[in-house]
């Protein structure tokens, strides 16, 4: 028990108290023998691949899949075609100790994410493997289609897992995040979930050397019937090419609000990301006004991150808002109306006019190192 | 064609919510209540449909407790031509529940297009549509930020806000939409078509009318309040932020 103890606390990124550290619920049961559990657990983790790597966000699914039974016994399935989906593989093979193979779907059908296609997969791949949990990243691929994947396997998911404190026992947000909510999956199929990859990052204590390469096998798709998968075609995808880092990675995000008036204005946010090496957020104000695109938008339906400094400017603080960054470490608030929400919940507050404020920073602060 | 808009009843936005001392849930009694913004969103885009001519009708579903009419009172307000009540009590029910329910209306309503927020305010779970979609067998375009019909092709074209941006899929029909934030701004009810709804027929039926059966595999262990963070300070200057930045927070 003490060393499951231990990889949790190298998996939560935070230090100071987090709720995955406090006491187990009071009033749940006595859990099962986790010795004679743990024989039967085996878990499938649904994974994403780019540039011939595994996506941070998964590998965040693969440390939760880790947090379920400490024994090696994680699946990674990626699914894709050519030479990047197999050099993702060979990365997946030694990416954790925990994993214990590799899947690779190689079909042309899968090369792009459509919910129809890898919902089937999952489907397909459970039946084959009879894993007792399948995992995901809580992100709109991972949100768009295993919940699909439950419905086709007749289960009920358990999406944004904060916590796993036992094989089936999971705690989750609720009320964008005013309320934790402690579930128990009672069911007989595979326990599916999606997990919020700011809660689960891979240890980096770890002193283990490289992990031995997991065997990598081809899944076999000979009864995967394409003629039945309802018809949808992916058309393109149309994103904001940004030399910042990722919005759901980044150790210091910096966010504009409405106070941010006008799109020209984020330039300005954005020299201040360039010196702190930050990403950019929005709230959903900034994105609805045409300021920035929505990939920016942080909150209850946007992105939740939950990086080491939050910077917001010009943010009043709506509970929507908060609810995608309140689990931030050290949060800081810049606003000229001293009333407003945010300051409720930042470390650091500064009532000044957001316009003199971040010139003043980007001046001052050290450059990045 | 006929859109099926499924709607739930729901804590309103604004309202700070109260874990109750005992941990069962959260504090609903007293509380403001109303359609969830996501649903709103969805009814809508319904009823622009049917405005555009590429739809007949407009029906709006709800299900939940007895006090889900009133729910579905405002869905016929702002424009359904009909509702249906699926009453399962007051007894919370799972996201896998309600979609084997909306399968059995959908057999029975045969839509061309059910659309439903991506998620509700209050379990913030973002499964529903996917799964009834899985369990017709359906395309689905979640998240969708703009949806164009194509009646002779028979296809819906959905752009998704996704987190690398804005994606475009092409769905056959029948498909199931869900709805994101800036797919479009609801209507409000006017005072005299509120007074209508107020005597239209709402259908009620139970899962057993639709032949399902409803399984639940996950329990609630209990409800708890997320930690509360430190209070913090108000600092007077810029050079005060990035010294307590530095020496207090170590982050800098």
């Amino acid at each position: 028990m003490a060393a499951v103890a231990m990889l949790k606390r190298c998996l939560l990124r935070n230090s100071r108290p987090f709720y995955a550290l406090s006491p187990s619920p009071s009033s749940s049961p006595s859990p099962p023998i986790r010795g004679s559990l743990s024989r039967f657990v085996s878990t499938l983790v649904l994974a994403e691949h780019e540039g011939g790597m595994v996506k941070q966000s998964s590998l965040s699914a693969v440390a939760a899949a880790s947090a379920v039974n400490k024994e090696k016994s994680v699946t990674v399935l990626l699914g894709g075609s050519g030479l990047a989906l197999h050099k993702a593989a060979s990365h997946a093979a030694s990416c954790h100790p925990s994993v214990s193979q590799v899947l690779v779907a190689d079909a042309d059908i899968l090369v792009h994410p459509l919910a129809e296609t890898w919902a089937e997969l999952v489907n397909l791949v459970q039946h084959q493997g009879n894993y007792s949990h399948i995992i995901t990243t809580s992100n709109s691929f991972g949100k768009n289609v295993l919940p699909r994947a439950a419905a086709l396997l007749d289960v009920s998911p358990v999406t944004d897992v904060v916590e796993i404190s036992e094989p089936h026992l999971f705690i989750r947000p609720i009320y964008a995040g005013n309320a934790l909510c402690t579930i128990r999956y009672a069911g007989k199929g595979p326990c599916m979930m999606t997990i919020r990859s700011t809660s689960f990052t891979l240890p980096s204590c770890s002193t283990e050397t490289k992990s031995d390469e997991a065997p990598i096998s081809q899944v076999d798709l000979s009864s995967f019937d394409e003629g039945s998968i309802p018809k949808s075609r992916w058309l393109k995808l149309v994103s904001q090419e940004s030399e910042r880092p990722d919005l759901g990675n980044a150790r210091i995000v910096v966010t504009g609000g409405r106070g941010l008036k006008s799109a020209e204005n984020f330039k300005l946010l954005e020299k201040l990301a360039e010196k702190l090496g930050a990403a950019v957020g929005a709230t959903r104000a900034a994105v609805d006004a045409g300021f920035v695109p929505n990939d920016l938008q942080v909150g209850q339906t946007g992105k939740i991150v939950a990086p080491e400094l939050y910077m917001a400017f010009g943010v009043s603080g709506a509970i929507q808002h908060l609810a995608g960054m309140r689990d931030s470490k050290v949060i800081v608030a810049v606003n000229k109306d001293a009333d407003a929400p945010i300051f409720q919940v930042a470390d650091y507050g500064l009532v000044a006019d957001l316009f003199e404020v971040i010139p003043e920073l980007i001046e001052k602060l050290p450059d990045k190192k | 064609m006929k859109v099926m808009v499924a709607v739930k009843r729901v804590v309103d936005y604004a309202v700070k919510i109260r874990v109750k001392p005992d941990k069962s849930g959260v504090e609903t009694s007293n509380v403001k209540m109303s359609m969830n913004p996501f649903c709103e969103i969805a009814l809508e885009e319904a009823l622009r449909i049917r405005e555009a001519g590429a739809a007949a009708e407009v029906v709006a579903v709800s299900v939940g407790p007895a006090q889900c009419v009133d729910t579905l009172r405002t869905a016929l307000a702002m424009g359904a031509d009909r509702a249906v009540h699926v009453d399962v009590g007051a007894a919370p029910v799972l996201p896998l529940s309600v979609a084997k329910i909306l399968k059995a209306l959908v057999q029975v309503e045969q839509p061309g297009l059910l659309i439903l927020g991506k998620q509700a305010i209050d379990d913030d779970c973002n499964q529903t549509g996917q799964m009834v979609a899985g369990l017709l067998r359906w395309p689905q375009g979640t998240f969708a930020s703009k949806v164009v019909l194509d009646k002779e092709k028979q296809e819906a074209t959905v752009e998704r806000e996704v987190d690398g941006g804005i994606e475009t899929l092409s769905l056959d029909l029948p498909a199931v939409i869900t709805t994101d934030l800036r797919l479009n701004q609801p209507r409000y009810a006017t005072l005299p078509n509120i007074m209508k709804a107020k005597s239209k027929v709402i259908k009620k039926v139970t899962p057993a009318d639709l032949n399902v059966e409803l399984k639940p595999d996950l329990e609630v262990v209990q409800v708890t309040e997320p930690p509360k963070r430190k209070a913090g300070v108000i600092v007077s200057s810029v050079d005060e932020l990035i010294d307590k930045l530095k020496n207090e927070a170590h982050i800098l």
